[in-house]
């Protein structure tokens, strides 16, 4: 069995345990409903955990993930409720900002030889102190299409709804699936991972390659502030706080390689609907702090991390 | 053969980095199906002729011809775009991916978008199987053993590139029967009319694949000749020649009472490396002499404790001695002057008087430290001792030239009253006149009582100061000359393996 498939086994096996246990516990969280709160909840750590899957396989990092999607939320906030422009339109500029914004730090990455953790804390500072700027206080957002989008779903047998949130989740994961497995840019992106050098000997366009993976993960990272947005009807410079952090786990506990070149985007699915579960079994339990999410999160990574270093220290050998 | 036009020809090629000339008006042409072994030691040119013929550097003059046409490589995938292809020692694949990815990676055939998996596994396959290799081509290219990344690696740079084959040292970490499987793949290719450019330190396997053979030394070509005309002791000859002249020391080494013993290795091994016995006494250099590749390096590693050894023992003037890392050898009175000065050697950004007294400041401990009037005191005793020319000893160490930066590691392990001192190629990179100044002061320290081995690849050089010499062939230490025996032909005889007077036949 190719070995990158057995941290990602190993991920859904925990997921798959974790969720009997819960269930074991709280008989009601086996429902469709719990699973589409899964969904709309996680949403935007979802997406932006897909943009920073890309990053990680590339041997990147991410930081300004968190920081980008509350300057989206501002900036959405502020173009609708400020500007008076069409959500579509406040959309579609907040995107196109987010993604040349990515490709400013790729570029940067790649020209100006930085390492991606300097280039992206830069950028974690500049969106977070930009969105500041931009309003540092909470800017509710009231339009029609807000409501409507709020109040469309896709009812699941078992009363679970299918929010569009959760849709356009379910979107990315699906073609960043086939992006990053089936499409030249998704092999040059495993190639850089592999081996800078020997991309480059190989041909791969590094500079191109490198410069669209950023771009991609700040496109990722502004649609899931769009998101974001719509799910808290609010910009608020302080969102997000810390997604970065989440998104790297996520990707790591679905059995990406920290240092590159081996994952899957599906496994980052699994490692945000774990980090789900947690929570939720903490909403119906009731009576657990909060910050018992983190407490297993930090085991899980640190369990993935020692997990990889001996499925990855053997090497097996075919002659 | 070389009434043809060679494929791919350099004429007069001129390299300089900084000071250095790194080729000198070399010529080089590689015809249409032959094997042109590349030769030559460390420093040579080689590495910096294979990086101009496959575009990763450009020359400073000269030029490139491909096919009679004039070239001009910006870097080696331009290179590859002419058909000139390169196999590097360590593998340049992806390690990560599978090897029908290896393979058809930036040329991926594409459906609607979507690379197409089956149609690349398919070809992957049937491309391999010319090759002589059937295996599962969905797999990591890293599940294979290096042998088969080589031929992975072949093939994808002949279908990249198909008319020159650059092979840059493949055979380093192949056992015997992986070498004939690639020599075979090889022999397959030159049937098939490639250009192919050999290069290696292991001579068996040039005289084994090759045709002809060019062989360089100290930035300038030697000769091309054809293989069948030579025979190893020529080869040898001819790489290690003679480029600077010594006297021969005067006290003329030989014979006469030697001091006590003052290091004795017993036995000492590491996994690569034949045991070996050796004594060296008060007053003695012991000179290493042996082709790149032969195991010298690893001789002096393994007794200054930078690799640990399986098995053996060390003694010093008579007290065993444990040695498993470089602490343990200088608190045993043991210096090294590595191969590598500028990586292993200096701290460039230090002062000369930091440099010169680092060794002796470790050695002392933490709680001890020289203080200031010492440091200078030391510097400056030693810099006279050893006539370091630096502006003054607080400038950083390397501004200084190769010459003077070699003279402070001496100063540095001379500061620790050393009681052996080990010495790998120590007049590498250093211009002729600091060359000589080099051997002198080997020849002073020797009179002054201290146990030295020396590793060189310059044979008169290592005649000049040594009053032994070890002569190491395939990781093993083959034959040890003494007394009159000491002379650069017998060298050269035992370094090729061929007994005196008798010539080995070319082709065996």
């Amino acid at each position: 069995m190719n070995r990158s498939l057995r941290p990602l086994l190993a991920t859904t096996l925990i997921f798959l345990f974790a969720y009997m246990l819960a269930v074991s516990q709280q008989p009601a969280m086996l429902s469709t409903r719990v699973l589409g709160n899964f969904l709309t909840d996680n949403a935007f750590l979802g997406i932006a955990a897909v943009g920073m899957t890309f990053v990680i396989l590339s041997g990147g990092i991410d930081l300004s993930v968190g920081a980008v999607i509350g300057f989206t939320t501002v900036l959405v906030a502020v173009l609708i409720m400020w500007l008076q422009l069409h959500p579509l339109v406040a959309f579609a500029i907040a995107l196109i900002v987010a993604t040349a914004f990515g490709a400013v730090m790729g570029a940067a990455i790649h020209y100006l030889k930085v390492p991606s953790f300097i280039v992206t804390l830069a950028g974690m500072f500049l969106a977070r102190g930009g969105a500041s700027v931009l309003s540092p206080d909470s800017i509710g957002i009231n339009h029609p299409f807000f409501s409507a989008v709020q109040k469309s779903y896709i009812l699941l047998p078992g009363g679970g709804r299918l929010t569009v949130v959760g849709m356009i989740m379910l979107a990315v994961f699906a073609v960043a699936i086939l992006l990053a497995h089936r499409t030249r840019f998704g092999s040059n992106v495993y190639a850089l991972g592999g081996s800078e050098t020997s991309a480059a000997l190989m041909g791969v366009p590094v500079a191109r390659t490198t410069i669209s993976i950023y771009a991609l993960s700040s496109f990722l990272a502004g649609l899931a502030g769009v998101v974001f947005s719509l799910y808290t009807s609010a910009g608020y410079s302080l969102n997000a706080l810390g997604v970065e952090l989440d998104a790297i786990a996520a990707v790591v506990i679905g059995g990406t390689l920290l240092t590159g070149g081996y994952g899957f985007v599906a496994g980052t699915f699994i490692g945000v609907m774990l980090q789900g579960l947690v929570q939720t079994y903490i909403v119906f339990d009731g009576t657990l702090s909060s910050w018992w999410t983190k407490i297993v999160v930090g085991v899980l990574l640190f369990m993935f991390i020692l997990l990889q270093r001996l499925v990855f220290r053997a090497a097996p050998r075919r002659t | 053969m070389t009434a043809q036009q060679p494929v791919l020809e350099a004429r007069g090629i001129d390299k300089v980095f900084g000071q250095h000339r790194a080729l000198d008006t070399v010529d080089f042409a590689a015809h249409a199906g032959e094997v042109h072994a590349l030769l030559g030691e460390n420093g040579a040119g080689k590495s910096t002729l294979i990086k101009i013929l496959t575009g990763a550097y450009q020359p400073d003059g000269g030029e490139l011809l491909l096919e009679g046409q004039p070239i001009h490589l910006r870097d080696p995938l331009h290179g590859q775009t002419y058909g000139i292809g390169t196999v590097y020692q360590e593998v340049n694949l992806l390690p990560n991916r599978s090897v029908s990815e290896n393979l058809f990676l930036g040329r991926q055939p594409t459906r609607f978008g979507m690379v197409d998996r089956k149609r690349i596994d398919a070809a992957a396959k049937d491309l391999l199987s010319r090759y002589g290799l059937n295996i599962d081509v969905r797999a990591e290219l890293s599940e294979y053993s290096v042998a088969v990344q080589q031929i992975v690696a072949i093939a994808r740079a002949v279908e990249l590139s198909g008319k020159v084959l650059v092979l840059d040292e493949p055979t380093a970490s192949l056992d015997r029967n992986e070498v004939q499987r690639l020599f075979d793949v090889v022999r397959g290719l030159k049937a098939k009319g490639l250009a192919i450019i050999f290069i290696t330190h292991f001579l068996d396997q040039v005289f084994d694949l090759a045709d002809r053979v060019t062989i360089l030394r100290n930035g300038r070509k030697v000769a091309t000749q054809a293989l069948n005309t030579l025979n190893t002791t020529d080869v040898v000859r001819m790489m290690l020649g003679k480029d600077v002249a010594f006297d021969h020391h005067p006290t003329a080494l030989t014979g006469g009472p030697k001091g006590a013993v003052r290091v004795q290795f017993q036995g000492l091994s590491r996994k690569g490396l034949s045991p070996f016995d050796l004594s060296v006494h008060e007053g003695e250099v012991v000179g290493v002499a042996g082709l790149l590749g032969s195991g010298r390096t690893e001789v002096a590693r393994l007794m200054f404790g930078v690799d640990t050894s399986d098995g053996g023992q060390i003694t010093v003037d008579g007290h065993p001695v444990t040695i498993r890392n470089p602490a343990q050898a200088v608190a045993a009175g043991f210096g090294f002057c590595p191969e590598d000065r500028k990586l292993d050697g200096i701290f460039g950004d230090l002062s000369v008087r930091e440099n010169i007294i680092i060794a002796l400041q470790a050695k002392l401990g933490w709680f001890k430290a020289l203080n200031r009037d010492d440091q200078v005191e030391l510097a400056g005793r030693y810099a006279e001792a050893l006539d370091i020319r630096a502006a003054n000893h607080d400038m950083p160490v390397k501004l200084l030239s190769g010459g003077n930066q070699q003279k402070v590691i001496l100063a540095r392990w001379l500061a620790i009253d050393p009681t052996f001192l080990i010495l790998d190629e120590p007049t590498r990179g250093i211009d002729v006149g600091a060359h000589a100044e080099i051997v002198r002061t080997i020849n002073r320290l020797r009179e002054e009582g201290l146990a030295l081995f020396v590793i060189s690849s310059e044979l008169d050089e290592v005649v000049a100061y040594s009053n032994r010499i070890v002569v190491m062939r395939d990781r093993e230490m083959v034959a040890e000359l003494d007394g009159d025996s000491i002379a650069p032909d017998a060298i050269v005889q035992a370094i090729a393996g061929t007994p005196p007077h008798e010539t080995r036949e070319a082709r065996p």
